[in-house]
C-alpha cells in the first residue's frame, strides 16, 4: 500500500499516469488519491513522483473478507509445459473448493502458455486467468509478483496455492510482502477448519528441520496463501477437451520493474536429474567409499527404474553434481521407495527424504540414526549387500 | 558502501527435541547458533568487500531476544564492523511478515545500504520467506537461491551473481541495491575467528534498538502484527521402529528384495 502527503502533493498527476491499475486519481482539491483495493503496491507512483509526496505504507490486507471466493492453483511452466505440481495442487484444490462452495481456477503467465492454460481445464479448473507476452518468457521476480499482485486485487481469491518449488518459493512471498498477506510455507497437508462461522484454510507444515508439525490459519487476510511441496497431494487423471473459460489479462510492466535481467544459463553443471518427481531413489552417502562405487547404485536403479541421489558430502567431493543431493541444502524427495547407502542419516539429510512411502537403510553402523527412520534396516556392508541384491534382481529378468 | 546481513539466532537442530505432551520445542540445553545459511551469507559479504576498492561497512542486523547479541558477537568476530539487535517484548510471536516488518523499520531507522544479503532460510522456521518479503517492504527486487556473487560494479550500480533455479543454475544480472538470500555452496568453509578477532570485536559497536526506536505502533509488530497464526505445534508421527536385520549380507539382501516385490517395484 502507499501513502500520500497531502502537503506535499501539488496536483501533477505524474501518479495518475504511471499507476498500470488506475488506482490513482486526484480528487476535487486537486490532491492525488488511492484506492486500497485496487492498489497492487507496486511503487512506481514512488519513483516518478517529483515532490516526494508518495511513500510505502507497509500494511495488511485487512478488510471484510466476505469478499473474496474462489480457489486458486498457480499453474507453474517451464517453456510453457505446466509442471506437474500444478495438476498435483488442483487436484487437491478441488476438495477444497467443493468444501468452501467455490470455483477452483488455475493462473497461468509466460509468453506462450495457451497450451498449459487448457491443460489446467483438463485437471479439473473451471477458470483459468493467463498473463501472456514476451517479457513473460523467463520468470523473473518483479514482472510476475506483479502481474499475480494485480490478478488477486482484481478477481479477490480466497486462497491462492503455489508448489513449493524455487520459483514458488521465491514468487508467492513476493507477492505476500506486496499485498500485505500471510503465507505458510512449504505445506504438506491443506484441510478446512470453521472458526465462528468461517471456514478457514488449515494449513500443515514441518518446522524445524521436520522435527516439529505447525498448524496454521491466516484468519484476517484475504486470500490464505500457501507454498506447497511438490509431490505430497497426487495428480488427478486428465480429462480431454475441458474448455475451461479463459480469462486472458494484459498487465502493463513499466520498465522499472526489470531492475534483473537473466544472462545465461551457467554451463558445467548438469541439469535436473528428477530426484524431486522419481518413484525409486537409490541414494548414497560417504559410505559408497569412491566415486567408481557409485556404478553399484546407478546399477540398481536401472535395474527399479529408479534414479540416483546422495548426501552433501558426495557433492562436495565433486563424485556427483548438485542436482542429486537430498536434504536441507538440496532436493526434498517424496518417492515411494528410499534406498539409503552407507548414509549415516544427519537430521540435515534426513528432513529431505521424510515424505518418502517406504525407506531401507543399509549401514555397517548398527547404531547408524538413518535407521531410525528405516522401515527395513540392514546392518552390513553395502559392497556385499548390493552386489547380492542385484543378482537376485538380475536372476529375475532372466538375465 | 554499505552492505547489510540479516542473521538469525537459531537452536541447533541437530540436537532439538520435542516435548511430546506439550509440542512444542524443548530449548532447554540446546545450544544456540548463528543460522548457517547466514553465515555463509556475511562470509560472502566479507569476501565481496575485500575485492572492492570502495570503503565498505558491514552491518550485521538481528531481531531477538537480548541473548540474540551473542550471534551478532560472532559476526563482529567474523568481520562484520557494526552489529544492531532489534529486541523488544512487542516483536515477539512474529510470522515473517511482522518480522520483515520489524527489520525494514530497523533499515529505516539504519538509513539504508546499498546490499542486502539474508541467508536462504532459517533452520528452525525454514520458510525462506523473510528475505523476498523485506525486499518487497523495501520497495527492492529480490533474488533467492544465491550460491554466489560473481561480479560487483558499484560505479554502474549492478552486480552479476549465480542463482539456482529448478532447472539448473543460472548467471544474473541486478540493478543495486538489491536483497540476495544465499544458499550455502557444498564447498563452503566458514572463516573461525581468532582470539585476536574476538578481542577487536570488543571494540565495534553493537547497538540495541526497542519498539520506541523504530517508531510505529504496537499492534504493527510481533505477534499482533502477524497474519500467520500458528495454532497448534506437535511432533511429527512417528512410524515406529521398522524391521533391523543383522545377518548375512546375501540374506540381507533377500530381505531387501523380498520388500521390493512387496511394493511392487520389481517383478515377481
Ligand atoms: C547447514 C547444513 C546443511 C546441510 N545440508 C545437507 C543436505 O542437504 N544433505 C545432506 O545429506 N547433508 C547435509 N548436511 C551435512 C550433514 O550434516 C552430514 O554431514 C551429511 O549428511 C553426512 O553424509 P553421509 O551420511 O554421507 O556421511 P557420514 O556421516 O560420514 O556417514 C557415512 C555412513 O556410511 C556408513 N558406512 C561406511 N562404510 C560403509 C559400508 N561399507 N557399508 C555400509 N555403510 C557404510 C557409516 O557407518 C556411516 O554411517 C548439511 C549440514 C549443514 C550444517
Ligand atoms: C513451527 C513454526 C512454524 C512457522 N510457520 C510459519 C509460516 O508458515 N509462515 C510464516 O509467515 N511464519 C511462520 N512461522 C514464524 C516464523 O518462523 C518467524 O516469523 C521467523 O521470525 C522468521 O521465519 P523463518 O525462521 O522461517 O526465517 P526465514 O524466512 O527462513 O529466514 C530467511 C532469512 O531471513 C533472515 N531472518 C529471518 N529471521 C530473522 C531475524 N529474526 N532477524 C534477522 N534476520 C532474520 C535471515 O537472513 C534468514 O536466513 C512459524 C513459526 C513456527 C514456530
Amino acid at each position: 500500500m502507499i501513502k500520500i502527503d497531502r502537503e506535499e502533493c501539488i496536483g501533477c498527476g505524474e501518479c495518475v499516469e504511471v499507476c498500470p491499475v488506475d488506482a490513482l486519481s486526484l480528487d476535487s482539491e486537486e490532491k492525488a488519491v488511492v484506492d486500497e483495493d485496487t492498489c497492487t503496491s507496486c511503487g512506481l507512483c514512488i519513483s516518478t513522483c517529483p515532490t516526494n509526496a508518495i511513500e510505502t505504507k507497509i500494511m495488511a490486507r485487512k478488510g471484510d473478507t466476505s469478499q473474496y471466493s474462489g480457489v486458486w492453483v498457480f499453474g507453474e511452466t517451464n517453456d510453457g509445459n505446466l509442471k506437474e505440481v500444478g495438476p498435483q495442487l488442483l487436484g487437491k484444490g478441488r476438495e477444497l473448493a467443493s468444501e468452501f462452495n467455490d470455483q477452483l481456477s488455475a493462473v497461468v503467465i509466460g509468453s506462450d502458455v495457451k497450451d498449459a492454460a487448457a491443460k489446467c481445464g483438463n485437471y479439473g479448473a473451471e477458470k483459468v486467468y493467463m498473463v501472456e507476452g514476451e517479457e513473460f518468457d523467463q520468470y523473473k521476480t518483479l514482472p510476475f509478483s506483479f502481474a499475480m499482485s494485480q490478478l488477486i486485487s482484481e478477481f479477490k481469491p480466497r486462497v491462492v496455492l503455489y508448489g513449493a518449488t524455487h520459483l514458488g518459493r521465491d514468487l508467492a512471498p513476493s507477492v505476500a510482502g506486496r499485498l500485505g498477506l500471510g503465507l505458510t510455507a512449504d505445506c504438506t497437508g491443506l484441510s478446512i477448519k470453521e472458526e465462528d462461522g468461517e471456514k478457514l484454510l488449515l494449513q500443515t507444515r514441518p518446522a524445524f528441520g521436520g522435527n516439529l508439525i505447525a498448524e496454521i490459519v491466516c484468519p484476517n487476510t484475504r486470500p490464505q496463501m500457501a507454498t506447497v511441496r511438490p509431490n505430497v497431494f497426487s495428480c488427478p487423471e486428465e480429462t480431454e477437451n475441458s474448455q475451461p473459460e479463459i480469462i486472458e489479462r494484459e498487465v502493463d510492466l513499466n520498465p522499472e520493474l526489470f531492475k534483473v535481467e537473466i544472462l545465461e544459463r551457467l554451463s558445467g553443471e548438469e541439469g535436473e536429474v528428477g530426484v524431486e518427481e522419481a518413484d525409486v531413489v537409490i541414494a548414497g552417502g560417504r559410505g559408497v567409499g569412491s566415486e567408481e562405487n557409485f556404478q553399484l547404485l546407478e546399477e540398481l536403479a536401472d535395474a527399479l527404474d529408479g534414479v540416483v541421489g546422495c548426501s552433501r558430502p558426495i557433492v562436495e567431493d565433486g563424485w556427483l553434481s548438485k542436482a542429486h543431493q537430498v536434504g536441507q541444502s538440496g532436493k526434498t524427495v517424496s518417492p515411494k521407495l528410499y534406498i539409503a547407502c552407507g548414509i549415516s542419516g544427519a537430521i540435515q539429510h534426513k528432513v529431505g527424504i521424510r515424505d518418502s512411502d517406504t525407506i531401507i537403510a543399509i549401514n555397517k553402523d548398527p547404531e547408524a540414526p538413518i535407521f531410525d527412520v528405516a522401515d527395513l534396516s540392514v546392518v552390513g556392508d553395502l559392497h556385499e549387500v548390493l552386489p547380492e541384491l542385484l543378482e537376485l534382481l538380475g536372476g529375475e529378468d532372466g538375465s | 558502501m554499505d552492505f547489510l546481513v540479516f542473521i538469525k539466532q537459531v537452536p541447533d537442530t541437530d540436537e532439538v527435541k520435542v516435548d511430546e505432551e506439550s509440542g512444542t520445542i524443548i530449548r532447554e540445553g540446546v545450544p544456540s547458533i548463528l543460522n548457517p545459511f547466514d553465515e555463509y551469507a556475511l562470509n560472502l559479504a566479507l569476501r565481496l568487500k575485500e575485492g572492492m576498492e570502495d570503503e565498505v561497512n558491514i552491518t550485521a542486523m538481528s531481531m531477538g531476544p537480548p541473548q540474540a547479541k551473542d550471534a551478532l558477537k560472532k559476526c563482529l568476530a567474523i568481520g562484520a564492523d557494526r552489529g544492531i539487535l532489534l529486541s523488544d517484548k512487542v516483536f515477539g510471536g512474529a510470522d515473517t511478515w511482522a518480522t520483515s516488518f520489524t527489520l525494514f523499520k530497523g533499515v529505516e531507522k539504519m538509513g539504508g545500504a546499498d546490499l542486502y544479503f539474508s541467508g536462504q532460510e532459517a533452520t528452525d522456521g525454514n520458510t525462506a520467506q523473510v528475505g523476498p518479503e523485506l525486499a518487497s517492504h523495501l520497495n527492492l527486487s529480490s533474488m533467492t537461491y544465491v550460491e554466489d556473487v560473481l561480479d560487483i560494479n558499484p560505479k554502474e550500480g549492478y552486480l552479476t551473481a549465480k542463482k539456482e533455479t529448478d532447472e539448473g543454475f543460472i548467471k544474473l544480472k541486478s540493478e543495486l541495491p538489491v536483497v540476495l538470500s544465499c544458499m550455502t555452496p557444498p564447498d563452503f568453509e566458514p572463516k573461525i575467528p581468532g582470539v585476536k578477532e574476538i578481542m577487536k570485536a570488543k571494540n565495534k559497536p553493537l547497538d540495541t534498538w526497542n519498539h520506541d526506536d523504530l517508531g510505529g505502533t504496537e499492534e504493527e509488530y510481533g505477534l499482533e502484527g502477524s497474519e500467520s497464526q500458528v495454532i497448534s505445534t506437535y511432533p511429527p508421527p512417528s512410524k515406529g521402529p521398522g524391521e533391523k536385520f543383522e545377518g548375512p549380507a546375501e540374506e540381507g539382501a533377500e530381505k531387501i528384495f523380498a520388500l521390493l516385490k512387496d511394493e511392487g517395484v520389481c517383478d515377481d
